[in-house]
């Protein structure tokens, strides 16, 4: 009986402690999105559970920004086609390297691995980008993306673990190298090529710096460099009026809110992708990392 | 093997070539042919920019052609180690940044073997799923967030503080420059936790039942089985992870620590990926960040290989 008792109170804290730091990783998206649909005055009073009259009206502000369709475009394509690219060229250079038949297989793969410990560093990398022309071009946020080591290991792990029978019967049949891939090797290996398209896409999704470093035409701004430069004006703003030690007039405060509830809606845009995503895409990413862990 | 036995049997519709290349020698040129472009990708963007290394050695002016650049052996590196510049400060500021991480590095371990003490198994998962989307958003809009909660004019915290009178003046962590590496660690917990704790959880699911059967028949009760076979089976997996960690303690990262920086915590934020940043692109000081660039990669190298070989001694595995 006491045994029990004890058993129970462990569970109630244990429990306790996890829901409460579930609830801290899940309410500041809950708090963004309640606060962006309410009449900002009513926002700027504090709004914490649930969202007082409902309103668009800091959506339809985010509408009127000109750059933001842009900016959304820009981000969905790279993420678009830079997944794809990836995918395909991680999911390829995979295969080729779990064919025993690969002549200096060994060095191939070596020289794919190395590159995850190995870094040239910040300034050689922008001045070699600057060099190949992908300053200020779309093909920036696309191409040196496109081999990643830790996927390749991914995949090659993942084909290695697959009945070899298959791809022999295959070409006892005749069929080359890329019918194999595509007609057997992608089907099969669909759950490590849904986690590493997962992967690369939540990546694309959220790069900014290479934006930051080497994009200047404004029409190749992405959704996440827009939203920092909006939080940088309003934390400059924030700096001002702290060190000036004036209290904010009513005036002043309103266009405060809009400014406040703009950015909150800029953020929720920013952010709905990946919250609406994640929850489907969980097991691929567990999935991928175990593989990546027994390897790593 | 028996793919290869296989091969050389090519099926006979498949002749041979006039060049009197056998089947098996096509198909190896068709693999290299195949993986070549993928090769040359792979040393334009992660082994060209190498070249990028002798700009630490040259007082490089942009346009210029390479081989006409002034050569000036370590004038950069001497520079750095003489300290009459922010060397010090941003080394002092990336270690204590990196140690508080090592430093809280069981949490997510900690999280992991409380996790897997939960025995209702939808809580669980649905803890999991919740702690880990953190993970999966940019740092920008982790500041976004940060602001939304801690920002004095706008933040949910200091609103409800000052509402209940707890405190009478706004709290200011996103300026502050005393507690903003203490800060930092915290959003970094927030961020990561969760997602660090599935590596664990898999090892902790790993770990063979009839242990815990064993330990319980010894009388064994929770925590102590908690002691004795979970925290034993999850150590390997922990101490691979730390190694790693180790071996980048002079790179903890751009992004996190740029985003939150500002003039009033830059004197604690400066660390040397947005020290390499703003010397290097935004004063066009290529050959001192370059220099600096080298210095981090280097020291991580050498970090790397004495893990692996300690890792060899101690454990008999290799970690790369």
């Amino acid at each position: 009986m006491r045994i029990k008792q004890r058993d129970f109170l462990f569970q109630f804290i244990n429990s306790g402690i996890l829901i409460v730091f579930a609830f801290s990783c899940i309410y500041p998206f809950y708090y963004l999105i309640i606060n962006s649909l309410s009449n900002p005055a009513d926002a700027a009073n504090g709004i914490y559970l649930f969202p007082k009259n409902i309103t668009l009206v800091s959506y339809e502000h985010l509408a009127q920004i000109p750059s933001i369709y842009q900016s959304v475009f820009i981000s969905l394509s790279r993420t678009v086609v830079g997944t794809v690219l990836t995918v395909f060229s991680c999911a390829f250079v995979g295969f080729l390297v779990s064919k025993k038949t690969m002549p200096g297989r060994k060095w191939i793969y070596r020289s794919i691995i190395f590159t995850m410990f190995f870094n040239s560093g910040l300034i050689p990398w922008y001045m070699l980008m600057k060099e190949l022309h992908l300053k200020n071009s779309f093909l920036l946020y696309v191409l040196p993306s496109m081999i990643s080591a830790f996927y390749i290991i991914l995949v090659k792990t993942y084909i290695e673990s697959l009945p070899a029978a298959l791809e022999e019967s295959a070409e006892m049949d005749g069929a080359g190298l890329t019918t194999v891939f595509f007609k057997i090797i992608m089907p099969l290996s669909m759950p490590i090529i849904a986690c590493v398209a997962v992967f690369s896409a939540v990546n694309q999704w959220n790069s900014w710096a290479d934006n930051y470093y080497l994009v200047s035409d404004s029409n190749l701004n992405t959704l996440q460099y827009l939203l920092y430069t909006n939080l940088q004006t309003n934390m400059a703003n924030m700096m001002n009026a702290t060190s000036g030690g004036s209290s904010v007039t009513s005036m002043a405060s309103s266009v405060q809110v809009t400014a406040a509830s703009i950015k909150q809606s800029m953020t929720v845009v920013t952010v709905l992708p990946i919250l609406l995503v994640y929850p489907l895409m969980q097991r691929y990413f567990v999935r991928g990392l175990m593989l990546g862990a027994i390897k790593g | 093997m028996t793919m290869e036995t296989l091969q050389t049997k090519t099926p006979p519709h498949l002749p041979a070539q006039a060049g009197g290349l056998t089947g098996k020698q096509k198909q190896k040129i068709k693999l290299l042919l195949m993986i070549s472009p993928f090769l040359v990708v792979t040393f334009v963007f992660y082994y060209l920019p190498l070249l990028g290394w002798s700009f630490a050695f040259m007082d490089y002016i942009p346009g210029v052609p390479i081989f006409e650049q002034q050569f000036v052996g370590l004038k950069y590196f001497r520079i750095i180690f003489s300290g009459g510049n922010d060397f010090l400060l941003v080394m002092k500021n990336t270690l204590s940044l990196s140690f508080l991480g090592l430093a809280t590095a069981p949490i997510p371990v900690i999280f992991a073997i409380m996790l897997s003490e939960v025995r209702h198994s939808k809580l669980s998962k649905t803890i999991q799923t919740l702690t880990s989307i953190p993970n999966f958003i940019s740092w920008i809009l982790v500041y976004a967030i940060a602001f939304a909660l801690f920002s004095s004019q706008e933040g949910m915290i200091n609103k409800i503080l000052l509402d209940w009178h707890v405190i009478d003046k706004p709290l200011e962590p996103l300026i502050s420059s005393t507690y903003a590496w203490y800060f930092q660690i915290l959003i970094g917990l927030w961020k990561g936790t969760g997602w660090g704790a599935i590596i664990y959880i898999a090892a902790i699911a790993g770990i063979d039942q009839e242990q815990y059967e064993a330990a319980e028949i010894d009388g064994a009760g929770r925590f102590r089985k908690i002691w004795h076979v979970t925290i034993p089976g999850i150590l390997p997996t922990f101490f691979v992870l730390l190694l790693l960690a180790i071996s980048n303690i002079l790179s903890n990262g751009f992004e996190q620590y740029y985003v939150f920086q500002n003039a009033m915590n830059s004197n604690k934020l400066e660390v040397f990926d947005t020290y390499i940043y703003r010397m290097g692109i935004a004063n066009a000081e290529y050959a001192f960040s370059t220099a600096m660039g080298i210095f981090k990669s280097v020291i991580s190298i050498i970090l790397l290989l004495s893990a692996n070989s300690l890792s060899k001694a101690v454990r008999k595995e290799s970690i790369i």
